[in-house]
């Protein structure tokens, strides 16, 4: 096919039509491989070769145009070269235009990058098409920021146009940005709009970015759209988009790429030049004192390596510290004794035993005197460790806290937290002292063999859990811990059942069931926990009783996080009491359960309260199996 | 292997109050008793002996004020004592009396202690803070004449003098005075002309104590923070930074060289004694005596380098005297 006729006057429909049909019958590839490039080569200095080739695509019937176009548009190795084999094909024919703007824009998603930018850089590339430039980014925007598309268009789609949109905007000049400026800002409020109510981030991000870009577009001084989105490769592909290079690599390789090594290649030398000079020197002796004839030589000197720093010491003795956090007013004392609490009450049991709720007391209202670097944690952890010294009087006297007046919310939260971890740490095997929930339960918990399904639940259900809590080490993984009586089953009731007492009652300056909804919800998830950290004790089928009327009290509650609170309340329940205790003793409240359980699968707004539910439901069915299995 | 720091010689006991100030007067001969004068904050000035290491006598002079400066005026005879009283007091020790001969009146409520310098027989300049906030006066002893009085410039945002030298220069000039003041600089002061010659920013805290080597031109100041700051003095009456020196712990209160220019200590707020060489500052010593703070070092003026000893006053009561660099 390459025997283009060297004369002039030949005519060029002929191989039009030859081309056309070829490429309609789907040989485009095998054709074109070879026209092209020598096309290319012809066509680069040759006028008169251009015109040829203008000619020849012209003259393909327009029932074959589509395929030809296409054909070129992929093939070409660059915009100036699809303009040079082209011409105003867009502009003139009207299929072509078709196809150029609306097909393989709109239509079509599955072009790769290098060809958008073939194809739009073509469009700039004229002043004639140039106007096509501008109409096709109207439409683009129009469909980039229609809600309906953004809903139901597949994210590659919206990839598609985005990148199609930041190309176009790469090659607007200044005055044509400033004639659609208006509408530029309409379409991306509306667009941002639609892709940030998107609940796939994949989403909102291409809609940021493309946001921020136009943004930047338009507003070249001041301040201009700014969103934080992760970082990761396509956003910066995506970006880079936003800047072209001229025309001039002959390397027809994936656009990005070049641009990066040049934006590379200019950052060290910015560096370089934003170095600061280093401050003036004070006025230096110009003699070296090496090289000094140093009469000082003679002085020998004495061993120095005692001198340390000044450090102040902490008091020693735990009613040491009562003193210093009540009364001192030395700040170095103060902070030294914050610092050093948690160790000493965990070292003298017995003398914090003496001074319990005294020490509690302080160390819940003690608050910040001077910056000390992590003292919210120093002081939760100061509070466990009295919790874990003295459970029953300790946490009577902070459950009976959680309740009375005039206590911030932090305070109160606090409070659950300390009662969690305390309970957790009570309920763990002691072994050198740092607790690991994780490991705890895979020995304790040996309820339900299960198939796939039920081992899934469980396992969600427990990083749910897990994640609520938090942990301050997770220390190494161990095999084997030796066991030791449960320490947290004494005083599991009394964690639980003051906790759970007067959540109806409202106070003047504290309403659980009304504004304070917050803590609700956190009192919520505390139950769940202490619940299912209450397994194998034996106050467990009481406290399970109370928290499932406590769940129906509240079943109908409007806020989200305490609706989930309460599904993980069901499942600790079904997880920690035993399966025969919940059929003997609370078959009214299961059946109760059951049918909201039913309920929320169905109707609930939430995802997650939903999937809770579910796997809460396929507990309850893996229960009701495996007792007809055991025979009674 | 280097030796560990040495112990006191001895401890001197029974002010029973902090000590801020000392001063050896052991320059006279035998068969007269070499001496410790040290004010403490109860307003007593101890007089010790330190063949017996006890007090000889003490003297009560500034009303239960805390004295924080003493000064002998040419041997043990003729003492000078600045007090919390407002009052600088001149004393006549001679032949065991214990009088007060005249008092200034300062109307300062600073801690700048004064500083002296004997210019002739029998004569003596004396510079003190005096009662507006940023101004040192100058005095002439025992006259009480008024020398000059030294106010900074308008702006110049000083803060109050903290410790003050007058010197002589070798070449036979007026006296010079160095003053270190609150905002953390130095300014060298002329004193016939009543005018600052040169002024040095060196610490960010202000200045709490310096004192100046006048052959080598070099002097050192240190501060509430934790560098030491050595200065020097060109020909043209500049003071320029010549080196700094970081401490481990912030705060010093006191700094004095000693008299054959070797060695210099600084007293700390980390309870520590500093020994340093004071021809390159190498850290020589850190003497771990004291449980509080250090109020105040001075060498003695002994004419036989062995005997040559240094005393530490400190918060907690007692004065550490130590024999340390003897042989040089």
């Amino acid at each position: 096919v390459s025997f283009i006729p060297g004369g002039l006057d030949c005519s060029i429909s002929f191989v039009s039509h030859v081309l056309g049909k070829v490429c309609v019958h789907g040989r485009q590839k095998e054709i074109l491989s070879v026209l092209v490039p020598r096309l290319t080569d012809l066509t680069k200095s040759d006028c008169i070769w251009q015109r040829i080739c203008w000619r020849l695509v012209e003259c393909v019937p327009d029932r074959w145009m589509e395929a030809v176009v296409l054909g070129f548009v992929q093939r070409a190795p660059g915009a100036d070269v699809l303009s040079r084999l082209l011409g105003n094909l867009v502009v003139k024919n009207k299929k072509a235009q078709f196809v150029v703007t609306q097909k393989m824009l709109l239509l079509q998603y599955g072009h790769t990058t290098a060809v958008l930018q073939n194809l739009l850089g073509y469009l700039a590339l004229d002043s004639l098409r140039r106007a096509l430039l501008i109409k096709v980014l109207k439409e683009l925007l129009e469909t980039w920021g229609s809600s309906s598309a953004v809903k139901h268009s597949p994210p590659e789609q919206q990839q598609y146009i985005s990148k199609a949109i930041l190309i176009c905007l790469s090659h607007l000049k200044e005055p044509e940005i400033e004639s659609c400026r208006q509408e530029l800002l309409t379409s991306m409020m509306e667009g941002v709009k639609c892709h940030l109510d998107s609940n796939l981030p994949q989403i909102r991000r291409l809609g940021m970015i493309v946001a921020e870009s136009i943004s930047s577009k338009i507003n070249t001084d001041g301040p201009v759209l700014k969103f934080q989105y992760e970082e990761d490769d396509e956003a910066r592909e995506l970006k880079s988009l936003l800047v072209q290079t001229p025309p001039f690599c002959v390397v027809p390789g994936p656009p990005y790429d070049d641009r990066n090594d040049e934006t590379d290649a200019a950052l060290p030398g910015e560096l370089e030049s934003n170095k600061k000079s280093h401050p003036a020197a004070p006025v230096k002796p110009e003699e070296e004192s090496d090289a000094e004839l140093d009469s000082d030589d003679d002085l020998i000197p004495y061993d120095m390596s005692e001198d340390k720093e000044l450090k102040t010491k902490a008091p020693v003795y735990i009613r040491d510290c009562i003193e210093v956090l009540t009364g001192s007013q030395d700040v170095d004392k103060w902070e030294a004794t914050v610092k050093a609490l948690e160790s000493l009450v965990r070292k003298n049991p017995a003398a914090t035993r003496e001074v319990s709720v005294e020490l509690a007391k302080i160390v819940l209202h003690l608050e910040e005197k001077t910056c000390i670097e992590g003292f919210v944690e120093l002081r939760q952890r100061a509070q466990v460790a009295i919790l874990t010294a003295d459970p029953k009087p300790v946490a009577k006297y902070l459950t009976s806290q959680f309740y009375s007046l005039n206590y911030s919310l932090r305070q109160r939260v606090d409070i659950l937290d300390v009662l969690v971890l305390a309970a957790q740490e009570l309920s763990c095997p002691k072994s050198d002292g740092k607790t690991k929930h994780s490991d705890a339960q895979k020995t304790r918990i040996q309820l339900l063999p299960g198939s796939d399904s039920s081992k899934d639940w469980r396992r969600i259900v427990d990083e749910r859990i897990k994640s609520k809590t938090r942990r301050f080490a997770t220390g190494r993984p161990q095999v084997e811990r030796a066991s030791g009586p449960n320490e947290f089953n004494s005083v599991a009731g009394h964690f639980f059942f003051p906790l759970i007492q007067h959540f109806d009652r409202p106070l003047t300056t504290f309403d659980l069931l009304g504004e304070d909804h917050f803590v609700l919800g956190r009192l919520v998830h505390a139950l769940a926990i202490l619940m299912y950290l209450a397994v194998n004790t034996m106050a467990v089928t009481a406290m399970g009783k109370a928290l499932l009327e406590f769940v129906w009290a509240l079943r109908f509650h409007t806020d989200s996080y305490v609706r989930q609170g309460l599904l993980s309340c069901i499942s600790s329940v079904l997880l920690s009491v035993p399966a025969e205790r919940l059929l003997e003793d609370m078959t009214e409240e299961l059946l109760e359960a059951r049918s909201w359980l039913g309920d929320v699968v169905e109707k609930d707004p939430d995802g997650d309260c939903r999937r809770l539910a579910l796997q809460n439901l396929l507990l309850m069915e893996n229960l009701k199996k495996k007792l007809k299995t055991v025979p009674s | 292997m280097a030796l560990p720091p040495p112990d006191p010689q001895f401890v001197l006991r029974g002010t029973g109050a902090a000590i801020h100030t000392l001063h050896f007067s052991c320059g006279s001969q035998e068969p007269a008793v070499p001496v410790l004068f040290s004010g403490s904050e109860n307003g007593f000035i101890h007089v010790w002996n330190l063949k017996t290491h006890r007090v000889d006598t003490a003297l009560d002079g500034h009303g239960r004020k805390s004295v924080y400066c003493v000064e002998t005026m040419g041997g043990k005879e003729q003492l000078l004592s600045q007090g919390r009283d407002q009052r600088i007091c001149l004393w006549d020790l001679a032949e065991g009396r214990t009088a007060v001969t005249d008092s200034v009146c300062t109307e300062n409520v600073g801690f700048c202690r004064c500083s002296l310098l004997k210019v002739a027989q029998g004569r003596w300049l004396m510079a003190m803070a005096a009662k507006a906030l940023e101004e040192v006066q100058v005095l002439e002893l025992p006259s009480k004449t008024s020398v000059c009085t030294l106010k900074p410039e308008v702006g110049a945002k000083l803060g109050m003098p903290m410790c003050l030298k007058l010197w002589q220069p070798s070449c036979g000039l007026q006296p010079l005075l160095l003053a270190g003041y609150e905002d953390g600089s130095v300014v060298l002061w002329n004193l016939s002309m009543g005018k600052a010659l040169s002024q040095l920013v060196c610490h960010q805290e202000p200045v709490m104590s310096l004192d100046f080597d006048s052959e080598k031109a070099k002097g050192i100041s240190g501060s509430s923070e934790k560098v030491l700051s050595i200065w020097s003095l060109n020909e043209q009456q500049n003071l320029q930074v010549y080196k700094t020196h970081k401490l481990v712990n912030a705060g010093i209160s006191d700094i004095t060289i000693r008299p054959d220019k070797k060695i210099l200590a600084t007293a700390g707020w980390d309870h520590r004694i500093r020994i340093f060489g004071w021809k390159n500052l190498k850290p020589l010593a850190v003497l771990d005596y004291h449980t509080a703070t250090v109020h105040a070092v001075s060498f003695s003026d002994h004419k036989i380098p062995s005997e040559r000893l240094l005393a530490a006053g400190s918060k907690d009561h007692r004065i550490s005297i130590w024999s340390i660099y003897t042989q040089t």
